[in-house]
């Protein structure tokens, strides 16, 4: 008896969506004890099938075929009072952010709570022995203290933990993981993962994990099911899909995805330097009334060094810096004390009216795609800003959006429209144009791509690539991506805690890291057991 | 897009209704909302009497919503209130929005305005807003000019708050950042990148400002403190049948219906454009 039983489930779209169906003709099944991935790129209908077996769908998206069994029950037809007994008791359901699944003015242990009191007739007692067991079975330090926390006083890694301890209180039979560990650092995802694997080996639990990543795959599916605009293309045991997918659209997924080693491109280390930091800091204070300082060290004393045609990575977890040091760069925030030295000009202190000039040099493409540009401008206008900021003449502005749409691989037809017509990827390759435009001599890319489904991201990273080669540019990428970053740089800073850790070639950096952080860091990348990107 | 909303529909639809019985007021029928006639006072609804033009001729005429205590004809006082009416909201919504998004965009970009600005703001709003519009007519003696100012100046303080606190989250948005890098100067960020993404908030907050004003001008005219007593407008008009009401209510009734009928059509206009405009603030299907 399968825990989990989806037979040509369709779900519908409402109408005027790009598509007739969400999902369609969707058959898998999840058995006792088994982990299977559900993997696919963004809209690609993969928390719609979670969400459909949880009964959690909007009215717009019905089911129009199939049925969903939970041990041979059919859910599609349960009445809510009889999905509401189910949820908890025999499937559960953890989410992407723990920070909003969880109510942020109710104490943890409260909220476990509710789920027993609803569920069953245990005395207080009863029920505060269970929470405890629950929260050292999830491996939280101190369960008492963290029964009294409220969820912002966690980690994001201890809030997950309390997300799972909720959803395996009563022992479900089918556990549902919707990118549990997305917004979480590599460490912590490790971490999380690990605690995922070691829990339902030990209640047999069938969990059906969604995810985008396949580094996660490789770490935890017995199966895989590929799923691209709502199909299932491919369902198959872990080793036989990614070592010897079958369908074209999972080899193109699996090439999309970097090696974890570095690209080892020969890099001149001769070029002239043109963007230098020394003893660059950053650090927040905040006093309270008559109370003492408290100083946040947003970044400490960071040496940097990038030559022209080179690429440099930042790369770190979280709160580590490194955007911050970006932000210094580009002088979205002031810095609190160092030099950065652009040219061989210090530009850390420059006043506004004597920055203007400077701002031209460098520029910055940021990760949301989505919310750097202006809905309100068309993209003819968001490229043309810059350089008509510092008197380009219109028609010469237009000549070199025109061109650098081109370059961007866009057609011009794109320079009339406005930002929301255009996927993320079309997006970012707007935002790189337009600081192109500004004829820039170092580009920062702060998470540029870390927004982007594996496939856009190649094809995003190979533009840079290009740019940078084609222009000569000094690039300066910052990524909490260990793939993505050896793919791409000459050389690597690795941060933590606002601190550079270690810093050196890409080559040494990922093949001999000395630092036990960067070693730390290796270890919890997702798979990297197994040679992506090299088939 | 906004007209496929039926909220925006129905309140708009209305609204035009009443926009065009303001401009179209002296072929409804109407005659001199200021002509009296002893003879017709006190007509109940629909009752023909006799009018006295400014030549002093007399003529007959019907008075389908009766007449006042002093033989004025209440159609044709309602239907040109609506003029009145009509403009008192849109001047007073135009003024408050334009002082609150100045004061607004000057307090969320400025950092060191901020706190001054905003206690002035919070000072002006401690005081209840019926209060000020009757201090200030009382000082400044009642026209149109004077009346829209007592309304709008308690309505600028919510209109800073609003535009300050949109300044405040849209200037952290990449886009803004961007703009800024791209060597953008501070006061084309602010007309260019800021303000374009504040309208659709600010379209709504409008239309609450319009029905309040004309709600509150009518309060004034009822009280007594509004506009003089010979312009026609809704409020005049209740005011004049107060003493009367038990004897005549339509010389209440009628203009209360319009005035209802606005507020209720530009409420429901303004639920519609917030539901189009801001998807955010919209009820999911």
């Amino acid at each position: 008896m399968s825990v989990l039983d989806l037979r040509g489930l369709t779900i519908g779209l409402p109408r005027g969506a790009e598509r007739s169906n969400a999902v369609t003709g969707v058959s898998l099944t999840v058995e006792k004890a088994e982990i299977v991935c559900l993997v696919g790129e963004s809209g690609s209908g993969k928390s719609v099938i979670a969400q459909s077996v949880m009964g959690l769908l909007p009215k717009s998206l019905p089911v129009t075929a199939g049925s969903i069994s939970l041990q041979e029950e059919d859910l599609t037809r349960a009445p809510e009072a009889r999905l509401r007994q189910l949820r908890t008791t025999r499937m559960s359901m953890i989410f992407q952010e723990p920070m909003t699944a969880l109510n942020p003015v109710m104490r943890c242990g409260d909220q476990i709570d509710e789920v027993l009191r609803f569920h069953t007739q245990e005395s207080p007692p009863q029920r505060k022995k269970r929470i405890l067991n629950i929260l050292q079975e999830v491996s939280l330090q101190d369960p008492e203290r963290m029964m009294a926390s409220y969820p912002h006083q966690l980690s994001g890694g201890q809030r997950q933990r309390i997300m799972i301890a909720m959803a395996l209180v009563l022992d479900p039979a089918l556990l549902i993981a919707d990118e549990p560990t997305t917004a979480l650092d590599v460490t912590t995802q490790s971490q999380i993962l690990k605690l995922i694997l070691e829990l339902q080996k030990r209640h047999g639990t069938g969990v059906l994990f969604i995810t985008h990543d396949f580094g996660v795959v490789a770490e935890i599916a017995h199966r895989v099911a590929v799923l691209r605009l709502g199909e299932l293309v491919e369902l198959g045991p872990r080793e036989e899909v990614l070592r010897r997918p079958r369908h074209e659209y999972t080899r193109m997924l699996i090439a999309s995805v970097p090696a974890l080693k570095p690209s080892g491109r020969e890099s001149r280390s001769d070029a002239r330097i043109v963007l230098e930091t020394r003893k660059l800091s950053k650090t927040y204070s905040t006093r309270r009334w008559l109370g003492a300082r408290r100083d946040v060290h947003a970044a400490a004393d960071v040496d940097l060094e990038l030559r022209r045609g080179q690429t440099l990575g930042i790369v770190g977890e979280s709160g580590s810096g490194k955007s911050t040091v970006a932000r210094c760069i580009v002088r979205l925030v002031d810095p609190s004390a160092g030099e950065i030295r652009l040219d061989g000009e210090d530009i850390a202190h420059l006043r506004a009216g004597a920055l203007r000039g400077m701002r031209r040099k460098v520029q910055i493409v940021f990760q949301d795609p989505y919310r750097s540009l202006n809905p309100r401008r068309t993209v003819r206008e968001a490229i043309t800003e810059g350089p008509r900021n510092y008197g380009v003449p219109a028609a010469e502005a237009l000549e070199r959006a025109k061109k650098l749409l081109e370059l961007v691989r866009m057609d011009a037809s794109a320079l009339g429209r406005y930002p929301h017509q255009f996927s993320g990827g079309q997006r970012q390759r707007i935002c790189i144009a337009r600081a192109l435009a500004m004829e820039p001599e170092v580009l920062i890319a702060d998470e540029a791509v870390s927004a982007l489904d594996v496939s856009v991201q190649a094809q995003v990273l190979a533009l840079l690539e290009e740019i940078r080669a084609r222009l000569d540019l000094a690039m300066l990428f910052i990524t909490h991506d260990l793939r993505v970053a050896a793919q791409v740089c000459d050389h690597v800073a690795v941060m933590q805690r606002g601190r550079v850790v270690e810093y050196g070639e890409a080559g040494q950096v990922f093949l001999r890291p000395r630092h036990e952080y960067t070693r730390a860091l290796f270890e919890a990348a997702p798979g990297r057991g197994f040679a992506f990107g090299t088939t | 897009m906004l007209l496929g909303n039926w909220s925006v529909r129905i309140g708009g639809g209305a609204l035009v209704l009443l926009l065009v019985i303001a401009l179209a007021a002296p072929w409804l029928g109407t005659v001199d909302p200021t002509l009296f006639d002893a003879a017709s006072r006190d007509l109940r609804p629909g009752e023909v009497g006799e009018i006295t033009n400014l030549d002093g001729e007399t003529m007959k005429h019907v008075f389908l919503m009766g007449s006042d205590s002093l033989g004025r004809d209440v159609y044709s006082r309602v239907m040109y209130g609506t003029r009145v009416s009509l403009l008192v909201g849109l001047l007073c919504a135009l003024l408050a929005l334009s002082i609150g998004i100045v004061c607004g965009l000057a307090a969320g970009y400025l950092r060191w305005l901020d706190g001054t600005l905003m206690r002035f703001m919070d000072g002006v709003m401690a005081i209840p807003a019926i209060l000020v519009a009757i201090t200030l007519v009382a000082i400044l003696r009642g026209s149109l000019a004077t009346v829209i100012m007592a309304i709008a100046i308690p309505e600028i303080p919510r209109v800073t708050r609003l535009v300050r606190s949109l300044v405040l989250s849209i200037r952290e948005e990449p886009y803004v950042e961007a703009a800024v890098a791209l060597g953008t100067p501070a006061w084309k960020i602010m007309l260019g990148h800021i303000l374009p993404n504040c309208i659709a908030p600010l379209v709504v907050q409008g239309t609450y400002i319009v029905a309040f004003s004309i709600l509150v001008e009518a309060i004034l005219s009822f009280l007594g403190v509004g506009l003089p007593p010979d312009i026609p407008t809704w409020g005049n008009v209740m005011s004049e049948g107060r003493a009367q009401f038990n004897d005549y209510p339509h010389n209440i009734f009628f203009p209360g219906v319009f005035l209802a009928v606005t507020v209720l059509s530009v409420n429901i206009l303004g639920d519609g454009l917030r539901d189009t405009l801001d998807p955010k603030m919209a009820k999911r299907v």
